[in-house]
């Protein structure tokens, strides 16, 4: 059995632990470069290099939601299960960044707002955010058909997707009505290479860990195939094992 | 299929299953005290100063309304999953989305008929002018259609998986936060008056919310129902 899977399903292809390696080492360059190269900021001192974790993983669970959509779609429109899969690996990966995200700017919060939580727009939007990836894969874990799962879950990634600008705009709106509130407003150009870089380099490490999980969920989703084959017609080779 | 006919089947739906309701009134009854109950302990968490709970009001009336709608959709889809009669109406020709219609508008009857009762009661509790505020039921009624569209679309799902009880919240509330703060904050600026509150723009946001999701939920419920 383990050597008919190892060659079924060759351990992870050369290129893609080359890319893993190159993912690592883009992102230990882009953040020691981060922080090492910006000036602290006049308001917020060395605070200010959370952001280099922070926002590129903001931006990682906006990016992580629009992959589910599109991937959605294109199960809808070719009915091939391995867009399916590829849209619960990038809900999985996604949701990790949301987290991250609300974790850091938890933290960014204590010392410069003096909370840990404040209803600024941003932080509410992505904590909705972070509900619907739960929500998402909640409805994934408790589906069992994987035809009826992956169908549910497209249609629950479109109206998720339609829904993120709206939840946005009304938080926003509802806050502005009650009181004016401060925008961090553009980047100084001191800190903008260190941003880009590290954005990029969160962009290899999001796709490495999609890769990593679609060919996971693959090898589950045939492994448990194969049992089902196998328990619904035994035969005597089969019946210890 | 003509147009006409498909109105027809979704009639017929929401007539079957207001009827099922009105004979046994069971769900009707139970939802109805438990969102008196929540109008209640909300009172009593919240305190009795009577300003802190008019202040209040319109964040509780709207949660109970969600607690209770919640309660409810599961059991619109669970009518027919206890007898197999799901796949029954499936095999029925015609448009599919004539089921999701008429689940809608029975749903829709059913919460506005315990908002008919509960509406009051929270007046008497936390002491809202109901009367001066016409344009609140207008802002009620948006609400509820946002919430009884999406509820019934999530319940499709929800109610055919296991823990089904927290399942449909968990995918329901989160897509509800705009329709909870836009009606929440118009009903605030209409019944209690807020100096900054400017009912109009978050009765627009209601109903751009209800148009969306009625037409996203339409074509979606397809996928949502196919065996």
């Amino acid at each position: 059995m383990n050597a008919s899977i190892e060659r079924d399903y060759p351990l992870t292809p050369r290129w893609l632990t080359l890319f893993g390696w190159g993912a690592l080492a883009f992102l230990l360059l882009s953040q020691v470069l981060g922080v090492l190269t910006s000036p602290p900021d006049r308001d917020m001192g060395d605070l200010q290099k959370i952001m280099y974790v922070h926002v590129p993983s903001a931006f990682m669970s906006l990016i992580g939601y629009a992959v589910i959509f599109v991937f959605g779609i294109l199960y809808l429109v070719k009915r091939d299960l391995r867009y399916d899969l590829l849209a619960a690996s990038a809900a999985q990966v996604g949701a990790v960044f949301a987290a991250a995200t609300l974790v850091t700017g938890s933290i960014w919060a204590r010392p410069t707002w003096n909370v840990w939580w404040t209803w600024d727009a941003r932080l509410t939007s992505m904590a909705v955010l972070f509900l619907m990836y739960v929500g998402y894969l909640v409805l994934r874990a408790f589906t069992e058909d994987e035809i009826r799962r992956a169908r549910w879950s497209a249609a629950i990634a479109g109206l998720g997707f339609i829904n993120s600008g709206i939840v946005y705009m009304s938080v926003k709106w509802w806050r502005t009505i009650h009181q004016m509130q401060s925008t961090p407003g553009t980047i100084d150009p001191a800190y903008v290479r260190g941003f880009r870089m590290n954005i990029i380099a969160f962009l290899f490490v999001f796709a490495y860990f999609v890769i990593s999980r679609y060919r996971v969920a693959r090898v589950v989703r045939d492994v448990e195939a194969r049992i089902e084959e196998r328990a619904l017609a035994p035969n005597a080779e089969n019946v210890h094992a | 299929m003509s147009l006409s006919s498909e109105f027809a089947r979704a009639r017929a739906i929401a007539w079957k299953d207001l009827t099922a309701e009105r004979r046994t009134k069971a769900n009707f009854n139970a939802v109805l005290f438990f969102t008196a109950l929540i109008l209640l302990l909300f009172g009593f968490a919240l305190g009795p100063d009577q300003q802190a709970l008019r202040e209040a009001a319109a964040g509780v009336l709207w949660l109970t309304v969600l607690f209770g709608g919640v309660l409810s959709f599961n059991r619109s889809y669970e009518m027919e999953l206890e007898g197999g009669a799901l796949e029954a109406l499936l095999l029925y020709p015609g448009d599919r989305r004539a089921l999701f219609v008429g689940k809608l508008i029975a749903n829709l009857a059913f919460l506005v008929l315990i908002e008919v009762i509960l509406v009051p009661v929270a007046a008497i509790l936390y002491d809202l002018p109901l009367l001066s505020g016409g344009g609140f039921f207008g802002v009620l009624l948006l609400g509820t259609i946002g919430f009884v569209t999406l509820g019934t679309f999530y319940a499709a799902m929800a109610s055919r998986v296991r823990a089904r009880e927290v399942l449909l919240p968990l995918l329901l509330f989160p897509m509800l936060v705009p329709l909870l703060l836009s009606a929440v904050e118009a009903t605030k600026s209409l019944l209690v008056g807020n100096l900054m509150g400017d009912a109009s723009s978050w009765v627009r946001l209601l109903v751009v919310f209800d148009v969306i999701f009625l037409v996203a939920t339409f074509f979606a419920f397809e996928y949502v129902i196919e065996e």
